[in-house]
């Protein structure tokens, strides 16, 4: 790799984290705020979630249904394409299994899910990627309801991919069949986004 | 690969560095790059700049960078760097926070800090562009010094009368200030936003809790959800 003159770099950042830190990101303690557009308020009493196949509806839940799945408490290291990491981030939330079995799903009807938003985002995400406890919808961070900034009143977490994947506001989840490219992979940015290998932009491998 | 052209002070803590590009296959205005620095042990950093330079496919592109005194690689660009340097850079990224010469609509810039330089590139592209559809930029800058680009912005108004500029200054303004002197705020956005019915395309970048009480005031002001891009930058101050 071409040497930087004179570069040091920091480095003390990621002491003793270095194998938690993907290529290329660097560790904040801050809560970092990216957002394509306006920050969404949508009110708990208008508020649902839907699950859908191919735009029809399998299940839908009010705010007061949603609380009461069963809940589940994560903590994790999280990874935005911007290059912040933040370790050890406490959520709670529904896990897609959940949702799935809430439903009267026994298993997921296609291989792939889009996510969509309130303000009109949406992320495309392999159903493999969303069982076995690897996502949820989160409706809390840090024991507190998450802030409308960080996708409050729910969000989905898909920790183990860039955090762009962790749609804020969402609303639906609809199952599809191919792995249609969401908002930010339709410009630029990679389909899958696996920060362990560096896939940040649509011709990464 | 991109090769340190040139420097240019802007303000005391902001600096642009003109870099000599190869295989660059042009940028749209408001795009940004990827910049890695490898230190001698392998160690590397990663960080994202906007492009500065107007769209398009020139040789040079330019990255204004504001110097963060406790940040790992703003200070490195800022002061490390010297003429013919070499370092890794990567794009134009991001499809999204663009703006392209045939866009038919009103424009709005609203810049908080250097958050302008993005908003920069838009304007010089349209400055080099026959775009003439009306345009603004509200500008909010810390102190008169602090101003990014003033004497450029300064020419592009003096030129160009289809688009207009306000600079508001946070921090105190010297005698005969003739702009505002104080936060963006409802009214100020009121006077100063094109009106909602001409649905104007708008696009506000700066520090995070800048842009949401910019986009929040938009939205109140009747603007449209969809015509509103945003960029934020910086700390939350939400540690923990």
């Amino acid at each position: 790799m071409p040497i930087t003159r004179g570069f040091k770099g920091r480095q003390t950042e990621t002491v003793g984290a270095r194998d938690r830190v993907p290529p290329g990101q660097y560790v904040t303690r801050d809560f970092p705020v990216l957002t394509a557009g306006p920050t969404q308020r949508t009110p708990l009493e208008s508020w649902s979630l839907s699950l859908q196949r191919g735009g029809e509806l399998i299940s839908r839940w009010s705010w007061k249904e949603f609380e009461a799945l069963p809940q589940t408490e994560h903590t994790t290291d999280i990874h935005c394409v911007t290059k912040w990491t933040k370790l050890d981030t406490r959520w709670r939330g529904v896990t897609f299994d959940d949702i799935m079995k809430a439903a009267g799903l026994s298993s997921a009807p296609n291989m792939y899910v889009m996510a969509h938003c309130d303000g009109g985002y949406t992320t495309n995400l392999p159903v493999a990627d969303l069982v076995d406890g690897k996502a949820m919808i989160a409706t809390h961070f840090d024991n507190m309801p998450i802030p409308t900034t960080h996708g409050g009143p729910a969000r989905l977490l898909v920790p183990h991919l860039y955090f762009w994947k962790s749609a804020k506001w969402v609303r639906r989840l609809d199952f599809m069949e191919a792995n249609t490219p969401g908002f930010w992979e339709s410009m630029g940015y990679h389909i899958y986004g696996d920060p362990w290998r560096e896939q940040r932009y649509t011709n990464d491998a | 690969m991109a090769t340190v052209a040139a420097f240019r002070d802007e303000t005391p803590s902001v600096k642009t560095i003109a870099f000599a590009v190869s295989q660059w296959a042009g940028h749209l205005a408001g795009q940004h790059v990827d910049i890695r620095l490898t230190g001698e042990d392998g160690y590397q950093a990663e960080r994202s700049y906007s492009i500065a330079s107007p769209g398009g496919t020139a040789a040079l592109i330019e990255l204004t960078v504001e110097r963060i005194s406790d940040g790992e690689v703003s200070p490195f660009l800022t002061d490390g760097l010297a003429l013919g340097d070499t370092i890794e850079l990567r794009g134009p990224i991001g499809g999204y926070f663009t703006w392209r010469p045939e866009n038919p609509s009103p424009l709005l810039l609203v810049a908080g800090g250097s958050g302008v330089v993005p908003l920069m590139s838009i304007l010089r592209t349209r400055n080099k562009s026959a775009n003439r559809v009306p345009g603004r930029l509200l500008c909010s800058s810390r102190r008169f010094e602090d101003i990014v680009y003033r004497e450029e912005l300064d020419r592009f108004a003096a030129s160009d009368n289809s688009f207009s500029i306000v600079h508001t200054l946070t921090r105190g303004a010297p005698t005969a200030w003739r702009g505002e002197t104080r936060r963006v705020d409802t009214q100020m956005l009121a006077k100063y936003a094109l009106p909602a019915a001409q649905k104007p395309r708008i696009f506000v970048c700066g520090p995070t809790l800048f842009v949401e009480t910019v986009a929040d005031q938009l939205l109140a002001l009747g603007h449209q959800e969809t015509g509103i891009k945003t960029e934020r930058f910086g700390p939350t101050g939400e540690k923990r």
